[in-house]
């Protein structure tokens, strides 16, 4: 028994992670890694670091940790970042930790996907201490935000003697982010090089104000960037809206999208694998179907 | 220069899998077992930085039933110097494999850690962290690329957003992605050789005491087909219908 603590990227993370917080009986805190908040969503302290972008997980984990104590549990969204920190802090701290929980049974009995989704493990932790990730379509946000509390200053220190961050790629701006898109637009192999991949993918998603994602093969033949990847290794996505052009459906895509509320299959192939989770299926070519869809979004 | 490669061996990840009957295993159809692909990736590149730096030791470490073996050998066969099985029937978590791991590489002493970002099994991507935090060393995860320097490597990696570069001392953990690199195949003489070079096998040097416990499998609910289509015209009005356009 004790407080949670959310650890919140840049607190647009923090309406889900209330939620979450909200299975369990005690107040919660937030620690703002990045940027800043406006509302508290029910927190009883905020703390922010300050700090512009995330350094290195092992230049802090460990300063993390010991700010952490006396926290029951600490825990953040499913993502690259937290995949990288928590399992690091939780290992200084001697916690357990759990991936990707799906929904919270009680303080101690998580269920998690394993097996890339085919199967859900249902988990018992017994530790003084718990950090986990979650995956946000289980904890609908919360959209009372509660009265607000003033943000504290909180001093991180950072420790990038043995590791340096040395240079940054992040994709162009422009397009809401993969995970977070109310619609996703998705291509595969079939889309020739990366110029066909971004007027006919990337068009439509626009239209539709969506984000673009790709599938492994597209990632792999250098059609798309890595950071688009949908599926179990990649990101996992659950948009109101997923359109997947060209995807035929591996297990490991498929596993990715599952969650997505209208699943639209456009391939060529009416045998591929994707049409048995699709809600609408067209048999057809991407190169002729989603330029008239396009066209059709943009007289709307 | 040595590194330590640690291999989990994992079911066919491209085999079909659900809840066994008793809602207490994996029903894997009579799968067979496989290392780990991330954790194989791992072990090329460290094949690969012994072609490009010259003398690296590879010593591949695996925790798990007397069946892996089988997954032992054939990394031996992908240019591994030396194999240890720690062997135990039990199912310890991802704290418990790191422990035993640091055990191993306090021991052992070696420049580099290099293995999968997690094994395809239980997808849970912490052993690597968990082991770093405990020896006291960097980490690089979801690494995409990898180049020797002096006393450092310099390793690109994939991050949310997409990219970024770090510099790394040695010793120090790295957590292979898929983009890392392709396995290479094994050629019958890196098997036959195989068969004469050291795989010691040993009981567990800790507890392997789990946090974290699994109680049961269920199936996730199943997504059925929906409705077929026939045209872009009957496409658009179906989403409209639907108040998703």
């Amino acid at each position: 028994m004790g407080k949670s603590l959310f650890l919140s990227l840049d607190g647009t993370d923090l309406a889900v992670g209330a939620a979450v917080a909200a299975n369990f009986a005690e107040a919660f805190d937030v620690i703002v890694l990045t940027s800043t908040v406006n509302d508290s969503f029910g927190a009883e302290k905020v703390m922010a670091t300050g700090w512009a972008s995330l350094p290195p997980a092992a230049a802090y984990a460990g300063e993390l940790a010991k700010l952490a104590t006396g926290y029951a549990r600490v825990f953040a969204v499913s993502a690259m970042w937290s995949k990288d920190l928590l399992p690091r802090a939780a290992g200084v701290a001697d916690a357990a930790c759990v991936t990707d929980v799906l929904s919270i049974e009680s303080d101690t009995r998580f269920t998690r996907p394993m097996y890339a989704g085919a199967i859900v493990a249902t988990v018992e932790v017994s530790a003084p201490q718990t950090w986990f990730t979650f995956r946000p379509v289980g904890f609908p946000a919360v959209s009372d935000a509660g009265a607000s509390v003033p943000t504290e200053t909180v001093a991180i220190q950072v420790d990038d003697s043995a590791v340096r961050n040395i240079g940054t790629r992040a994709k162009e701006g422009g397009r809401p982010d993969l995970s977070a898109a109310k619609v996703v637009v998705s291509g595969g192999r079939p889309l020739k090089d990366a110029a066909s991949f971004e007027r006919v993918i990337g068009g439509l998603a626009d239209a539709l104000g969506g984000a673009v994602g790709a599938t492994r093969a597209a990632v792999d033949a250098g059609i798309a960037a890595n950071e688009l990847q949908v599926g179990q290794t990649g990101k996992i996505v659950a948009p109101d809206l997923y359109i997947a052009a060209g995807i035929s459906g591996s297990t490991q895509h498929m596993a990715g999208i599952k969650d997505s509320k209208l699943i639209v299959a456009i391939n060529t192939d009416g045998d591929a694998p994707i049409f048995s989770i699709a809600d609408l299926g067209l048999v057809g070519d991407l190169y002729e179907v989603l330029p008239v869809l396009e066209r059709e979004l943009k007289k709307a | 220069m040595k590194i330590v490669v640690p291999i989990k061996r994992v079911l066919d990840p491209y085999a079909k899998v659900k809840p066994g009957s008793d809602g207490m295993s994996i029903d894997s159809g009579g799968a067979k077992s496989e290392i780990n692909p991330f954790d194989e990736i791992a072990l090329e590149e460290a094949v690969r930085l012994r072609e490009k730096v010259g003398a690296v030791e590879i010593i591949v470490v695996a925790i798990g039933p007397a069946e892996s073996e089988e997954q032992l050998r054939k990394a031996l066969a992908m240019g591994a110097d030396k194999a240890v099985l720690i062997e135990t029937t039990t199912s310890p978590d991802s704290r418990a494999v790191a422990l035993e791991l640091e055990s191993f590489v306090r021991e052992q002493n070696p420049d580099l850690v290099l293995m999968g970002k997690q094994a395809t099994d239980d997808d849970s991507n912490q052993v690597g962290q968990i082991l770093a935090a405990r020896l006291g060393w960097p980490q690089a995860t979801f690494a995409s690329e990898v180049t020797p320097g002096s006393g450092s490597l310099t390793v690109i990696r994939e991050t949310d957003t997409g990219t970024e570069t770090l510099q790394i001392q040695l010793p120090a953990v790295v957590t292979a992605d898929l983009r890392l690199n392709e396995p290479r195949y094994i050629a019958l003489p890196g098997i036959i050789k195989a068969r004469s070079k050291p795989l010691e096998k040993r009981a567990p040097a800790t507890a392997l005491q789990s946090f974290v416990t699994v109680t049961g499998f269920t199936a996730p609910p199943a997504r059925k087909a929906g409705k077929r289509v026939a045209n872009v015209e009957e496409l658009i009005a179906e989403l409209k219908a639907a108040g998703s356009i």
